[in-house]
């Protein structure tokens, strides 16, 4: 079970004497999207704290996770490439909506190359001539847009969504929805998506309920 | 000793004091420096090689002078001769100001604990009494060093006796004598035409005007002042107070002084209950017209406090019982100071006409000097003689002979009783 | 890296204070070689018990530590409970919060004046209404109950709890369970007290512990406003310490060890105090009674709080005044005649000090800056778990009576040849700078959001630069309004300055106790002024740094 995409292999996550997951298995191929959903407090989000790398240290934590065939379970979280994004678009306060972009950009991109990565994706997110701007002025739907677009310009190799579309209305979680997956598919990122809204799922792609803390397996390559 | 050599020394003196002073008093000043600059190039010539190689050797170094600094003209002054030995001797005087010099003592003893035998933090101290009797009896200080000083040569040591004998503690040479004071009491004649002139007059007139009279709570050396001045006064043998205390007949020897004040201090300000903390204090209470009389060892105190504004200009002062308890104020050089050169060069300038000279002018200071006026040359005489006095300083022909001060061990023994009498709360 | 500052940091904080106890512990018995201690005996303490008038000492300082705290606490509670939230209680918190960084002896010197017979008080009532045309002879400030003294210590610390407090209830679910309480039809004043401030206790159980230690042992205020015949005992120490009767230094000694035990029995006292309200609060909770409107409480509450702002207010005012006064006699209400001569005799004298004070506060700002924000960062990192860790290095200083280990500290320092220098003087400053520091960075630290970092981190970028272009830029205002705290925390030290900068280097605040103890009111005027301007300069500039910084980024200006 190794190979492209992202895979995680006999992953086992416990707090204390509880075990959220039990040699849990899960593979997603490129420009697939994995939706994994349970009522609130089940530890989905430490499911996704832990392939991130940044899993409380109360946690603990077995097994591999692997992108692209390569172990990244124990980098630092900032050699993983994996992009999040969650229900807030956190976008940097202190920092203008190309700022916020341009921070994502790799280091070794550099002068005129960053500064039209950053154009291209506000043109791409259709917000192009927003870059001086106080992302405090944007609309919800605007920052959810640029959230993602920053995701994406740090080149993830995987993508994980926190309830990315919950604070949004009905109709803007729609057109981001779509946004969303349309862009994770074009770019041929493994994605996973853990909601307790069946809803947010995109059609005609698997659905996981929160596995009891017993094995479950999951390969969708 | 050649022109070439005493034109570049004079220069730096005129500069400062002409800068210094009101337009008006510039000429004098110029004139008074140049015959002071003269003067110091007229010595014998027994210490001139010693001494010119102490200033060689002074130049450079950084003296810290630790001094009371409770008094804002004090401060000045002694920030102005600071400035004066830097410009003219290269020695970088930091004046370090301490709220009692007993702080200053504390501060070798630790280091004396420590083993420290050089670099000590403090290089010249302000200090006499009792703080000059423990560091003497600890061997905190560097000496004899006075006689090496020129300037030593001035001191009027025939009439002024205490520049020698510290609260009876002989100083042997190992604190230089800088100031005179003399105790007085300072009054607002508008508000009381006629003050208790003596210790007695005083007892009475306490219990007949109730809290409007108090005296600063030992150790400060005001408030101990007038301990030592009623015991004195009300003792029928104060010549027993010239030898150490002792405990078979301390209780006799001070049951007076105790029977006063058990008489005043239920009718003290604030019923005794509290007391200012220094002469300062006690002034600033005057000022508010809090109490009536204020005690002060600077008999120009007041005209300084009339001329800054802080006293009323009707405050008046007198010496009470005729004479008053009289001493001198020194400049000691710790064991373990590093620049002991230094320390004797400002020192040494500190006793010169000049600086003596600035500390005895009311506007300035009004602390009386060391110096003997005859033994100065005649313009420099003159000088001391014109110095304007101000409408309530007295002449030292109004102030008598001083009451010598009792030995220091007395002082230990009555500021703990006086602090288990009256400083402990405990009421009896 | 990071995994070292909690090490560092009980070093620099946790030496000082072992060696300084030690150094004063052996004088205590005896030991002390330099003037002719060497065997170890109980005489210094037989000396100190037979001080008349000890035990009066020792009274007051428990009686002003446990009033000052238990006045305080009261007054905040109850203002707390019955304003917070209204529209007096914002006005009277905007009033509040400039006084916690107004350095003790400032608003001493201020109060001394207000309160005392020839004060602004008086001035005012005389002599229409009092009759007098002389200042009357009262004991005041200086009483012997201490009662100018616990006044001046609570307008002073009364600020500092109710930011605490405020600090602690401004947590989500104590809202929420505030208000399901006045739903259950529980008054404003009970609904806080028995809802609120249970759940609140434990956050400002340290601040109090904090503020029981500080006013039973505080020197500087007691020399202005305390009573004299005798002062409570850590100003008797001092004045032992500080004797030329070097044989009073053992018995110094000693009593600095008694005033650290006195403390730490006030602490004991008061948390067996908090075991028995506990006891008994649970069935007085469960009985459901509501109360009645407690309008009175609120009242005095409200009463209260002005009247401490007022007291700073007039107490600042006045000593503006007295800075630009030559002549300003009894009854007069105003100086007669005003210049700006003291200002420039202030300058002369006080050049260096204020120099030296901006100095010491900005450098073991900096340093204590640093520090907290590594151990904050290092407790971020390992999930918060080490917030005990923390709660250590900000109380352990706050606890410890300064008193009881500056004795030692300073012979310590002068056996390594460290006293009167700059390193010496940062490191004693560093001690009390770094709990406010850190109390005030603390709270705004862990409120960030922690997937701010986390995005960061997503997105390629390293702890380190996570740190730097992430959280702190976004903590820029915590930052430096905790920067501008620990600078008047350090422009705010006597004793340690005056121990550890063995006179070499005096500040502001060695200068204006020294002036306020000993008289001209027109120079402490300057003196007092500076003490007030140069906080006020530091919390001016932290609010307008993020505000210039963050002019076009709305959602960090403030609101």
């Amino acid at each position: 079970m190794s190979g492209p995409g992202l895979v995680l292999r006999k992953l086992t996550l416990a707090i204390d004497d509880h075990v959220l997951l039990r040699n849990f298995e899960l593979a997603i191929a490129p420009g697939r999207i994995v939706t994994v959903m349970g009522p609130s407090g089940c530890g989905k989000s430490s499911l996704l704290a832990a392939i991130t790398g940044v899993l409380e240290p109360a946690f603990r934590f077995s097994g591999d996770i692997l992108i692209n065939g390569r172990t990244i379970s124990q980098l630092p979280p900032e050699r993983r490439r994996v992009g999040i994004l969650f229900q807030d678009d956190l976008l940097f306060p202190h920092l203008s909506v190309g700022d916020n972009l341009a921070f994502a950009i790799p280091p070794d991109r550099r002068g005129v190359v960053r500064r039209t990565l950053v154009q291209d994706a506000l043109a791409d997110a259709q917000l192009g001539g927003l870059a001086d701007r106080d992302p405090a002025s944007l609309s919800g739907g605007q920052r959810a847009r640029i959230s993602l677009m920053r995701t994406l310009l740090s080149q993830p190799e995987a993508l994980l969504l926190d309830e990315p579309f919950n604070k949004l209305d009905a109709v803007l979680r729609q057109q981001f929805r779509s946004f969303v997956f349309e862009r994770a598919g074009r770019l041929g990122i493994p994605t996973l998506l853990v909601t307790h809204d069946r809803e947010d799922a995109p059609a005609g792609e698997p659905i996981l309920v929160w596995p009891d803390p017993g094995p479950g397996q999951i390969d969708v390559r | 000793m050649n022109i070439r050599n005493s034109i570049r020394t004079m220069t730096p003196i005129a500069d400062t004091s002409c800068i210094r002073c009101p337009p008006s008093a510039r000429l004098v000043g110029c004139v008074l420096t140049l015959g002071i600059a003269l003067l110091g190039f007229c010595p014998t010539a027994g210490w001139a090689a010693d001494w010119s190689a102490t200033e060689a050797r002074a130049n450079g170094q950084t003296v810290y002078w630790d001094m009371w600094g409770g008094d804002a003209q004090v401060n000045a002054y002694a920030a102005w001769a600071a400035a004066a030995v830097r410009t003219r001797y290269g020695v970088d005087v930091h004046i370090v100001k301490l709220a009692d010099a007993a702080e200053a003592v504390a501060q070798v003893l630790a280091e004396k604990s420590a083993g420290r035998i050089q670099d000590g933090k403090i290089d010249v101290i302000w200090l006499n009494g009792e703080n000059f009797a423990a560091m003497k009896r600890n061997t905190l200080l560097w000496g004899p060093f006075v006689a090496a000083l020129p300037n030593a040569s001035l001191v009027d040591t025939q009439g002024k006796a205490t520049t020698e004998v510290d609260f009876t503690v002989p100083t042997e040479g190992y604190e230089a004598p800088w100031g005179m004071a003399q105790f007085v009491v300072m009054y607002d004649s508008k508000l009381l035409p006629s003050p208790p002139r003596s210790i007695l007059a005083l007892a009475a007139w306490v219990q007949q005007h109730p809290g409007r009279f108090t005296y600063p709570a030992p150790p400060d050396f005001i408030g101990l002042t007038f301990l030592k001045q009623a015991l004195l006064v009300l003792s029928a043998a104060p010549e027993r107070f010239q030898r150490p205390v002792d405990e078979s007949d301390f209780a006799v020897a001070t049951a007076p002084l105790w029977r006063f004040l058990d008489a005043i201090n239920p009718y003290l300000w604030r019923s005794g209950r509290a007391f200012p903390v220094n002469g300062p204090a006690q002034r600033q209470l005057l000022a508010d017209a809090e109490i009536d009389l204020a005690l002060t060892f600077n008999p120009a105190d007041a005209s300084n406090g009339i001329a800054s504004g802080l006293l009323p200009e009707t405050v008046r002062i007198f010496v009470p019982d005729g004479h008053s308890i009289g001493n001198t104020h020194f400049l000691a050089i710790p064991y373990d100071s590093s620049v002991k050169e230094g320390a004797q060069v400002l020192i040494n300038f500190l006793l010169s006409p000049e600086a003596q000279l600035r500390k005895q002018d009311p506007k300035i200071w009004g602390d009386p000097t060391v110096l003997d006026l005859a033994k100065l040359s005649p313009d420099d005489r003159a000088r001391f003689e014109r110095i304007y006095r101000g409408v309530a300083t007295l002449t030292p022909a109004d102030i008598g002979t001083p009451l010598p001060e009792p030995h220091p061990s007395w002082v230990v023994a009555i500021e703990r009783e006086w602090q288990r009498r009256y400083g402990s709360g405990v009421r009896r | 890296m990071i995994c070292w500052f909690p090490r560092l940091t009980a070093f620099l904080i946790v030496a000082p204070i072992l060696m300084g106890f030690v150094g004063t512990l052996l004088p205590a018995f005896g030991y002390l070689p330099a003037i002719g201690g060497t065997t170890l005996t109980l005489a210094p303490w037989g000396a100190l018990f037979a001080t008349p008038g000890l035990d009066a000492a020792m009274f007051l300082s428990l009686w002003i530590g446990t009033a000052t705290t238990l006045f305080t606490f009261t007054l905040v509670i109850f203002f707390s409970a019955s304003w917070s939230g209204t529209r007096l209680g914002g006005a009277i918190t905007r009033f509040l919060s400039p006084l916690v960084s107004v350095p003790p002896v400032a608003m001493a010197a201020g109060i001394a004046f207000l309160l005392g017979p020839s004060g602004w008080i008086f001035r005012a009532l005389s002599p229409w209404a009092t009759g007098f045309t002389a200042p009357p002879d009262f004991l005041l400030p200086q009483d012997r109950w201490g009662f100018s003294m616990i006044g001046g210590l609570m307008v002073k610390e009364v600020p500092f709890l109710f930011l605490m407090t405020l600090a602690a209830v401004g947590q989500e679910e104590t809202k929420r369970a505030f208000q399901v309480g006045r739903s259950l039809g529980y008054g404003r004043m009970i609904a806080w007290i028995k809802i609120v401030l249970p759940a609140i206790y434990p956050q400002i159980r340290w601040p109090l512990y904090a503020l029981l230690a500080y006013s039973a042992s505080v020197v500087d205020v007691a020399m202005i406003l305390g009573p004299t015949t005798p002062p409570p005992l850590s100003a008797l120490v001092t004045r032992w310490f500080f004797d030329p009767d070097l044989s009073l230094r053992f018995v110094a000694a000693a009593a600095a060890l008694l005033q650290s035990i006195l403390v730490l029995s006030l602490i004991l006292v008061w948390y067996a105090g908090e075991r028995m309200v506990a006891l008994f609060a649970g069935a007085w909770l469960r009985r459901g009674g509501r109360g009645a409107g407690g309008a009175i409480a609120a009242a005095l509450a409200a009463g209260g709080m002005m009247a401490a702002i007022a007291v700073a207010v007039f107490g600042a005012g006045a000593m503006i005044l007295w800075s630009v006064s030559t002549t300003w006699r009894f009854p007069n209400l105003t100086p007669t005649k005003l210049t700006l001569g003291n200002w420039a005799a202030g300058g002369a004298m006080l050049g260096n000090a204020i120099a030296n004070t901006v100095l010491v506060a900005g450098a073991s700002t900096s340093i204590a800056l640093l520090l907290a924000i590594g151990l904050l960062e290092h407790a971020a990192r390992r999930g918060g778990a080490s917030s005990r860790g923390l709660a250590f290095f900000i109380y352990l200083p706050l606890l410890v009576p300064q008193i009881g280990f500056l004795f030692g500290i300073q012979m310590l320092l002068i056996r390594l040849g460290f006293d009167g220098t700059w390193v010496a003087l940062l490191w004693t400053h560093l001690l009390y700078v770094l709990p406010y520091v850190i109390l005030a960075l603390a709270g705004p630290y862990r409120r960030l959001d922690p997937r701010y970092a986390q995005i960061a981190l997503s997105l390629g970028a390293s702890q380190a630069r996570a740190l730097w272009r992430i959280k702190l830029p976004i903590l820029l205002r915590p930052v430096l309004v905790a920067a501008a705290l620990g600078f008047s925390v350090s422009a705010g030290q006597y004793l340690p300055t005056l121990f550890a900068g063995a006179g070499r280097i005096s500040t502001l605040i060695t200068e204006s106790v020294g002036l306020a103890t000993s008289g001209d009111r027109r120079l402490l005027g300057v003196a007092t002024v500076w003490q007030l301007v140069l906080p006020l300069l530091a919390f001016t500039i932290a609010a307008f740094i993020p505000a210039i910084v963050f002019r076009h980024r709305r959602a960090l200006r403030p609101l």
